[in-house]
């Protein structure tokens, strides 16, 4: 049911087509850029880009290997940013896609409180600078495309070479795993299968995923797998039982050592001071 | 005393927070029109600034002074640190004003401020900080209503407020406690992110720990600051006998902290001389071990210089381990940089000169502070420092 999207970076040319159909589908401004030494351009998500290639040069001995990553929202199986709004704004949909309702479904209660943006392990969500009155924007899985036209996101349509493959998750995974035993090149693991407790999009590679940008450690350890909601969930759930435990115990201590109190009258022990003492 | 006038004297000091109130007020309304991006440094990299790092975070805790006073006054009836009492009121309600306006000053969508009592996304820790810190402050602008009500006289609605106090009273202890302890889950999804040695489950302990601490310290430099500026006896033997309860909760929070970073097998990071090392090295040895020694030494704390050294310790420690959190232990996950523009100080600086002038002007006018001949016995002269 929950769509997923294969991107094998063996098989990424760094054409940035994908970059160039997600622009013209969700009509999406171009950002000026700068030159720059490499060839990310404009080497970074934001607000008005929800897609970007970044190119990697790695040396081997005396050879050099390119590699491509394309990025975008990993639209998490249980995301971070549904779980940090306080006004349901992002929801996680039956489809696979996370969605930011204001936008898409013209929901708009976002108060621009930026918190998703914390919360987002993948750094993803990009803010409006610039506006007056600004919106969270990312990548929607092409949510009108997929859903209502039945088509492929824009960037898997465009792409040239079989680098994203779209399809059901476990598919997706199968298929992947299907490449890994065949072909030995590849690196024995699937970024976004249980990282965060999973993602919609998942990564294969034939060279490790912490040399071409991803997050595999953390302060010298492995990133987290389990979902970061149900983290915060692990504390939030001790709410009430605060509330009403810490409120019962007050109360008891309070009528406990009344025993002492009125017999003050608090507006003969305090005044207004003079200022001009 | 109750019939006089209302008065507010202008000296310069005060022409000069009125001066930066409005500087901060026109470039709020600079903000209001052209957005976050023309008035701050913040950044994709960098969404949470001064604004919700310092006047938010830190200005809850600083207000910290309010619930723990209540605790004590009120719920377990140390009627000694009544004298206390009111001022730690007002202080607190102002600095949640303070983090109130910052707070809508920080969202990008301010019209919609008031979604979140409609959309109840209640697995956000930011749900929990919104609903509580709204109600405390309506709780405490009630509870400020009995001590407005002495002056402006409307009997029925006092006699009204007087029946609602002991809930209200309750209610004013445990939504902050609830809060401050949210502000650190706050942070709990910024797992990976936020450095190990700030990072933990238990990060809503140490920051509702620590703003219950803070709240005597604050106490005491707020009662020295008022007593210097109006030439008062400072309460010195009210900040004495609270010096205790600081320094065993701060003793049990340096427990905790030890045993969580070991439990956590974190605890070789503190030396690993990395910046965030230093910095957590700082907090702990500074700010926590050196005002608890200052604590424990008789000849250090019943001078007025040493308890108030180190209570300003505990107050700056406390802010200290805010921005730790906020900005040193994100900086190396997130990449970029950030340092406020003129522009955000300005803002910040103005929200702290209104909160300056709004407290002189209610102690002017209000019964909040103890009448002088509780204090006059042994009055000396205090207050040619400054000239508030």
């Amino acid at each position: 049911m929950s769509k997923s999207v294969l991107v094998d970076i063996t098989r990424c040319i760094g054409c940035r087509s994908c970059m160039v159909s997600c622009k013209s589908w969700n009509d999406l401004p171009a950002e000026p850029s700068e030159f720059s030494n490499n060839w990310d351009s404009p080497g970074k998500l934001s607000a008005d880009t929800w897609t970007n290639v970044s190119s990697y040069v790695l040396e081997e001995g005396d050879q050099l290997k390119w590699r491509f990553v394309k990025r975008q929202c990993m639209h998490c199986n249980e995301p971070a940013c549904e779980s940090a709004c306080f006004t349901h704004s992002f929801v996680k949909t039956k489809e696979g896609a996370v969605i930011y309702k204001p936008t898409e479904l013209n929901e708009d209660y976002c108060v621009g409180c930026r918190y998703c943006m914390i919360a987002c392990p993948f750094d993803v969500p990009g803010f409006q600078w610039d506006k007056a009155l600004p919106y969270v924007q990312k990548c929607r899985f092409c949510y009108d495309r997929t859903k209502e036209e039945g088509l492929e996101p824009a960037c898997v349509t465009a792409c040239l070479t079989g680098a994203l493959t779209y399809g059901e998750r476990d598919e997706m995974l199968a298929l992947a795993q299907d490449r890994m035993s065949k072909d030995p090149r590849y690196i024995k693991h699937i970024y976004g299968e249980k990282e965060y407790g999973g993602t919609s999009w998942l990564y294969i590679s034939d060279v490790p995923f912490d040399q071409i940008g991803f997050k595999t450690e953390v302060f010298n350890r492995p990133v987290t797998q389990r979902s970061i909601p149900s983290l915060t969930w692990d504390v939030l759930k001790w709410t009430p039982y605060i509330f009403v435990g810490w409120g019962a115990l007050l109360t008891a201590m309070r009528a406990y050592t009344k025993r002492r109190a009125e017999v003050h009258n608090e507006e003969d022990l305090y005044g207004p001071v003079d200022p001009k003492e | 005393m109750y019939g006089r006038n209302w008065s507010f004297r202008i000296t310069w000091f005060r022409i000069l927070l009125i001066m930066l109130m409005l500087g901060a007020v026109a470039a709020a309304l600079y903000r209001f029109v052209f957005g976050l991006g023309a008035v701050t440094n913040l950044s994709d990299q960098w969404p949470w600034g001064l604004w919700i790092g310092f006047d938010l975070l830190c200005g809850i805790a600083l207000a910290g002074g309010g619930f723990s006073t209540a605790l004590i006054v009120h719920v377990l009836h140390r009627d000694k640190y009544l004298p206390i009492a009111r001022a730690a009121l007002l202080t607190s309600l102002l600095g949640y004003i303070i983090s109130l306006v910052s707070l809508f000053l920080d969202i990008g969508r301010w019209y919609n401020f008031w979604r979140p009592f409609f959309y109840w996304g209640f697995h956000s820790v930011l749900f929990e900080v919104f609903w509580c810190i709204s109600l405390y402050t309506t709780i405490q602008v009630l509870e400020f209503g009995d001590i407005f009500f002495e002056k402006v006289k409307f009997p029925a609605l006092k006699k009204l407020l007087g029946y609602m106090m002991t809930p209200l009273l309750i209610l004013g202890i445990v939504l902050p406690s609830l809060h401050q302890s949210s502000l650190g889950s706050l942070y709990i999804v910024a797992v990976d992110k936020l450095y190990p040695l700030w990072w933990s489950m238990i990060i809503p302990f140490f920051f509702v720990w620590s703003a219950f601490f803070l709240g005597p310290a604050m106490v005491t430099i707020e009662g020295t600051l008022a007593s210097r500026a109006y030439g008062r006896q400072p309460e010195l033997p009210v900040f004495q006998s609270m010096t205790k309860i600081t320094m065993w909760m701060m003793i049990i929070y340096f427990i905790v902290k030890m045993i969580d970073l070991n439990y956590r097998g974190v605890f070789g990071m503190a030396f690993n001389g990395s910046f965030e090392s230093n910095m957590f090295l700082i907090e702990m040895i500074v700010f926590i071990l050196l005002p608890i020694f200052m604590y424990a030494i008789p000849a250090i704390r019943t001078k007025l210089w040493g308890v108030v050294t180190a209570s300003l310790l505990v107050v700056v420690g406390v802010v200290f381990n805010r921005m730790n959190v906020v900005f040193t232990g994100m900086a190396k996950s997130v990449g970029g940089s950030y340092f406020p523009s003129v522009w955000e100080f300005l803002i910040t600086l103005g929200m702290w000169s209104f909160l300056a002038l709004a407290y002189l002007f209610i102690v002017e006018n209000f019964s909040i502070l103890p009448k002088e001949e509780h204090t006059h016995s042994t009055h000396t002269s205090y207050g040619t420092g400054f000239n508030v």
